[in-house]
């Protein structure tokens, strides 16, 4: 079991070593994002510019005008929560190179409570205009989104959890910025997962696999979603249920349905936070709790 | 250029700032009027570097606009420093033009690309951060080229520029000159009224910032000042530029009613005109 955490402190580490250009900007979280990893091989190139994240976008946006390629770390309920405006305007309406981490995503901050769980961030995220939404499913593929981030031109956000989480995809798995994984076939009902949701799906898909034929895809490009393999993978099953450790609302599920919606209407369950906060607990529990379990997704599944 | 030249020259850029708000039938006159003298004296009595027919220019000091509203006087002098032809002014505001009502700049897009602009701005308090990233990333390349960014007093209401004040002064960031036009007014009102700044300049030193004070519409004390600035590279240098906003109309002086409308009853803008062509001196 590994973080997504470490996975994106690691390829950090790795895209700084590959290009002299990549920074580092953190507002009083380098080690909980693992930006320190790349401050503790980097110093020069990293900046804590203290608990203000309005000012860290702004400053990211004016290094990249300047050629750097700036990585801003922090929750992501604060960033890009807190500093939307700034990301919208400083950052894509100008169309820079910055990426904004978005670490503790979901119910990653469990303890923390409600104040810290990032549940909105893909609906905030999805509605700018030149930005690329990037949720990855486990700490190998934080690592390759956090390479490929750093080697394409324009703004991008990816989110990522904390907590240590079962392996999906291996190091040498191929891995293509906007590509859908189907990572397992199936021909009765289509799942499209992201994030921690995709591991839960793949052990729920293989549990029913003597009753229902489940087709897992691996969505870590919210946006542009990959449109394509959504409508292939329904045309075949049919049916579609999507996962999201997110509310339901405006994240992988409502990108979902608009593809669908206007090309291949489709009978459809998402599971996700239902249009309500969190609370302090376990991270297992509030997913039990919130309805991001297994046995949500096997209802789903069986529902649709 | 003398002195009496960049006054002179002042005065043209108000008319054409006048003419670009009649056109556009919206916009903000009082704080582009207040600052056109810093501004013609920024880009036309030689104390920043730029090459107006290569807008990109590596080494070029970066000129940052914070607040964005300002921008009539921005693309005036951006035109009369030959960054475009001046024609393009009259399409302020109009649709399909690179002169947005506040700046645009698009690092992808050479269409839609105004020349001479460096940020985006309107919301305030963004162009100021902007403005730290890039002296941030020009101290980290040991570049020479510096960074200039002019704010509105009302702005100095958004949390934003304070927290990119303690950045600054954190990174020792003497590349960058903060200019911030003091002229007592926001949108819908008095600045002390609204929310009270004073004591201003005690504010900006206990931040950190090194603070000159500058009659904004006196040429010869804004070059001085930003001479200065630009050879005191220990840490960052704020100008408070006091100013009169809508400087040169009687109308508009000092009335926060003109800082977000433009002279668009009729006659006001010939009216205008006509008191900003008396007051040229040196022709």
């Amino acid at each position: 079991m590994k973080s997504m955490r470490d996975g994106f402190g690691e390829g950090l580490r790795e895209a700084g070593k590959r290009n002299k250009n990549v920074v580092v900007l953190t507002a009083d979280l380098a080690e909980s994002s693992r930006a320190n990893l790349f401050a503790e091989e980097f110093p020069d190139r990293f900046f804590d510019l203290g608990i203000a994240e309005q000012n860290m976008m702004g400053v990211a946006a004016g290094m990249a005008l300047s050629g750097k390629i700036p990585f801003v770390c922090s929750y992501a309920v604060f960033s890009p929560g807190r500093n939307w405006e700034q990301l919208r305007v400083s950052v894509c309406l100008t169309d820079v190179n910055v990426k904004i981490a978005g670490a503790h995503a979901g119910f990653s901050a469990n303890a923390d409570g409600a104040t810290h769980q990032a549940l909105e961030d893909m609906a905030i995220t999805r509605a700018l205009p030149n930005l690329m939404v990037l949720a990855p499913c486990d700490y190998e593929q934080t690592k390759k989104v956090v390479l490929a981030s750093a080697q394409i031109n324009g703004p991008v956000y990816i989110r990522y959890h904390k907590q240590k989480l079962p392996q999906v995809t291996t190091a040498d798995a191929p891995f293509e910025l906007g590509k859908a994984q189907v990572l397992k076939e199936g021909k009765d009902v289509s799942v499209f997962a992201c994030g921690p949701m995709v591991y839960r799906s793949l052990m729920v898909a293989e549990k029913l696999e003597s009753k229902v034929s489940v087709e897992v895809v691996n969505i870590h490009t919210i946006k542009p979603i990959d449109k394509e393999v959504v409508i292939r993978s329904v045309k075949k099953t049919g049916k579609v249920v999507t996962c999201e450790e997110h509310q339901i609302t405006g994240g992988l599920g409502s990108a979902v349905a608009e593809v669908l919606g206007e090309s291949c209407p489709t009978p459809m369950k998402r599971v996700g936070v239902k249009d309500v906060f969190g609370e302090s607990g376990e991270y297992e529990e509030l997913v039990e709790k919130y309805g991001l379990g297994e046995k949500d997704i096997e209802e789903a599944i069986l529902k649709v | 250029m003398k002195i009496e030249e960049l006054q002179d020259k002042a005065n043209d850029i108000r008319e054409v700032i006048i003419k670009m708000l009649a056109g556009a039938g919206s916009g903000h006159s009082a704080g582009a009027l207040g600052s056109a003298d810093f501004w013609t004296a920024l880009y036309f009595g030689g104390v920043i570097n730029y090459r107006s027919d290569e807008p990109e220019w590596e080494d070029r000091d970066r000129v940052v606009l914070s607040a964005g509203h300002y921008c009539p006087v921005l693309y005036a002098v951006l035109a009369e420093a030959g960054f475009f032809l001046k024609e393009e002014l009259d399409s302020l505001r109009k649709i399909d033009s690179r002169l947005q009502g506040h700046p645009h700049k698009s690092s992808t897009s050479e269409v839609e690309q105004l020349p001479g602009v460096e940020n985006t701005s309107g919301p305030l308090g963004q162009g100021v951060s902007v403005a730290v990233g890039m002296a941030m990333a020009a101290k980290m390349d040991k570049k020479d080229w510096r960074v200039i960014c002019f704010m509105g007093d009302g702005e100095q209401n958004e949390g934003q520029v304070w927290e990119a004040y303690l950045n600054a002064a954190k990174f020792d960031l003497g590349n960058l000159t903060l200019v911030i036009d003091r002229n007592n007014i926001q949108l819908s009102g008095r600045t002390e009224t609204i929310m009270p700044l004073e004591p201003f300049k005690a504010k900006l030193e206990s931040f950190g910032l090194r603070v000159i004070e500058v009659n904004g519409h006196d040429i010869e004390e804004i070059l001085q000042a930003m001479k200065m600035a630009r050879v005191m590279l220990d840490r960052p240098t704020a100008i408070i530029l006091y100013t009169t906003p809508g400087k040169g109309v009687d109308f508009m002086e000092n009335k926060s009613e003109w800082h977000g409308k433009p002279p668009i009853e009729p006659g006001e803008a010939v009216e205008a005109l006509e008191e900003i062509n008396s007051i040229k001196t040196y022709e």
